[in-house]
């Protein structure tokens, strides 16, 4: 079915391109990219089975966008070509497919798109739309945290309120570092076989996202809602103490949440909170299925001198039923606190007409006592060429814990872009 | 990465809040009348406007670079309010990116980035004045007009500029700024300025800014084009303006996060 919307949607593309007297505007744009990044440490001379690579690609970026000269009509392509260095492979990474259009009050986009919303910075909370943290974290550019969901999204606009909503029929799962390029925490032995079980394409297993938006006071509030699944699996033994199979299967999810963000102390204030209902496991007794938990943020953006930004973020998360789940933990099994905290810090200079920028973001948990920093130095050398190189840094106390457990993944990422 | 990358480009400024409407005063002009004027006619002609705007950003020893966007721009009802939005056609890191300002005279600007890749539309800090707008010559306050109140003008004298009729008006800023003093050579029948020249506290001017060709566009006189050049470094850019329009169909609303994210294509071809 997914195949089909974004065939449609291409085709719908492809006609409004051959109507070339319909057409007002026809662009052809795109990227080359060559990415990499490199091992710092491996434990023991002891390597994944990727050696010493958690990323190696050339990519090439085809975009076309096309709208019609009558009407508020345009289609959007957006797909990479990549050759794989690592496994050898070359494929196509369908972005985005979509058709849109305006009727009065109403904006409608149909195909495989990208969506974003609250107001964290690499903290997500009531964004539950796919995403691709082994991107993140192997240093590929931002907008590869992002991955298209196929379905429709509509947005009504008042005259003071707009309303979004996203429907979604094919689960999309998040894209989690693997164990063939990461070193990764495991709590069964990973000799046991993995079934992967995704909520099947039944219409009764479609998603929706909603947001509600208006202006108050200055400052933009909305009101978010979900209902769909986890994205990040749960695993599932088929016995707690001698495993001979592991599931991986996705909760059911429903989320609420609102946030606020406006300008406050010379800066930008953002708000923002949610509160987790894990529909299947509401109880909390069942210790391999995340219980509900309410998370919530506050940041604060300022630019204290020029082409400087300075920004800081408080998160937390609170684990509904704690004591259920404290007492329903298999022994010798991790545990998670009460109250995750997190602790982030974005700092950004740039330099000679913004030639040259120097940047750095922190997450540091002083519940988890692990932390990651991506320092970054990128230079552009034209309007067309730009060069970059960074570093993931993973470290905690222990290995059970969400950056602790990628510590043996430290990389130097190295990115060199050609736009067009 | 991106989501940062374009924070640099179209990054935070402050103190936008420009001259307010005051009513014109007979003969002789006192400076600060003069500089109002300028405003009026350099930042606040026609009601609305939209222009195509290129940028072309050069040094001696850099490769040359091009910006190109769209620009429109709303008078607000309440005095010295305004709407601009910005949509950039180049370079291709930043295409198809908007850029969304409500300014305020008596309060910091409200800013929104749209960025495409991340269908991200997220706030800018809004605090330095001083900071490069997309990486040119020019600052945001150089942009959009910079508070009349923050600056002490004085008449120094009148005097031609090439071949027309000037005040000449010396502006000291009161507080933190990216100068210490402006001469401003403001033409008596537009009053638009042909000649800034910007200096530091030591009295050295190290930026100029330079007037270029003025057209009469739907009755008002538009600065077509315009270079900004650092005396410090060398570095200069010009803009040139195209596809003037004044007094465009625009409704306070159609500034919003709609637009940021679907921008009508009456606004952007």
């Amino acid at each position: 079915m997914s195949a089909v919307v974004r065939r449609a949607a291409l085709l719908g593309c492809i006609m409004l391109a051959g109507e070339s007297s319909l057409i007002a505007s026809l662009q052809w744009h795109g990227f080359v990219l060559g990415n990499y990044a490199a091992r710092l440490d491996a434990p023991n001379g002891h390597k994944p089975a990727s050696g010493d690579f958690l990323l190696a690609e050339e990519r090439f970026q085809l975009k076309m966008a096309a709208s019609a000269s009558e009407g508020q009509m345009h289609c959007f392509v957006k797909t990479d070509l990549v050759r794989d260095e690592v496994d050898s492979d070359v494929s196509v990474d369908v972005r985005e497919v979509y058709v849109s259009f305006a009727e009065g009050p109403l904006d409608l986009s149909i195909g495989r798109q990208i969506h974003t919303w609250g107001v964290g910075d690499l903290l997500f909370i009531n964004d539950l739309f796919p995403k691709d943290y082994a991107a993140l974290f192997s240093g590929r550019p931002m907008e590869y945290l992002k991955v298209g969901s196929s379905g429709v999204k509509a947005s009504l606009y008042g005259t003071s309120l707009s309303l979004d909503v996203v429907v979604t029929p094919f689960f999309e799962a998040d894209v989690l570092p693997s164990a063939d390029r990461f070193f990764l925490f495991d709590p069964f032995s990973g000799l046991v076989p993995r079934v992967e079980a995704k909520p099947r394409r039944d219409l009764q297993n479609t998603e929706i996202a909603a947001r509600l938006r208006r202006s108050v006071a200055g400052f933009d509030v909305a009101a978010y809602a979900y209902r769909g699944f986890y994205r990040i699996p749960s695993t599932q033994p088929d016995s707690p103490t001698t495993p001979t199979m592991v599931s991986l299967v996705y909760p059911k999810l429903s989320s609420y949440g609102a946030s606020a963000q406006g300008n406050a102390l010379g800066g930008v204030l953002s708000i923002e909170a949610g509160y987790h209902d894990s529909r299947e496991d509401r109880d909390g007794s069942n210790p391999v299925i995340p219980n509900s938990q309410t998370r919530f943020l506050i940041g604060y953006q300022r630019s204290p001198w020029s082409d400087t930004i300075i920004g800081f973020q408080y998160y937390g998360e609170y684990m509904q039923r704690y004591r259920r789940y404290e007492a329903s933990l298999p022994a010798g099994f991790p545990k998670q606190d009460r109250l995750r905290q997190v602790l982030t810090l974005r700092l950004m200079q740039s330099l000679k007409y913004q030639t040259w920028r120097i940047s750095l973001f922190t997450f540091w948990s002083p519940t988890d006592h692990d932390f990651y920093a991506i320092p970054e130095l990128a230079h552009r050398l034209s309007d067309e060429l730009s060069l970059t190189l960074g570093a993931n840094i993973f470290g905690g106390s222990s290995a059970a814990t969400f950056f602790g457990q990628l510590s043996h993944n430290d990389n130097l990422y190295f990115a060199a872009r050609y736009d067009f | 990465m991106s989501l940062t990358r374009f924070l640099g480009v179209v990054f935070a400024a402050a103190g936008m809040a420009t001259a307010s409407a005051s009513p014109l005063v007979a003969e002789p002009l006192d400076a600060t009348e003069v500089v109002n004027r300028m405003h009026k006619a350099f930042f606040y002609q026609g009601e609305s406007l939209r222009a195509r705007v290129k940028m072309t950003l050069s040094s001696a020893d850099v490769k040359q670079r091009i910006r190109e966007l769209v620009m429109l721009r709303l008078n607000m009802p309440l005095a010295g309010e305004q709407r601009y939005f910005m949509y950039f056609h180049s370079p291709g890191d930043v295409r198809g990116m908007s850029f969304l300002v409500y300014k305020y005279p008596a309060k910091e600007d409200d800013r929104w980035l749209f960025i495409p890749a991340l269908s991200l539309v997220q706030r800018v800090a809004a605090r330095d004045a001083g900071s490069s707008f997309v990486g040119s010559d020019f600052t945001y306050e150089d942009v959009s007009g910079r508070d009349l109140e923050a600056d002490e003008h004085k008449l120094l004298r009148e005097e031609d500029h090439k071949g027309k009729p000037c005040f000449v008006i010396e502006s000291v800023a009161k507080g933190a700024a990216s100068y210490k003093k402006r001469i401003s050579w403001i033409d008596k029948s537009s009053y638009l300025p042909l000649r800034e020249e910007y200096s530091d506290v030591q009295g050295k001017v190290f930026k100029e800014f330079t007037a270029g060709e003025i057209r009469e566009v739907e009755g008002i006189p538009t600065m077509m084009t315009r270079t900004m050049k650092s005396l410090k470094t060398g570095h200069q850019t010009l803009v040139e303006f195209s596809d003037v329009r004044y007094r465009l169909a625009l409704k306070p609303d159609d500034f919003g996060e709609r637009s940021l994210r679907n921008p009508p294509n009456s606004w952007i071809e």
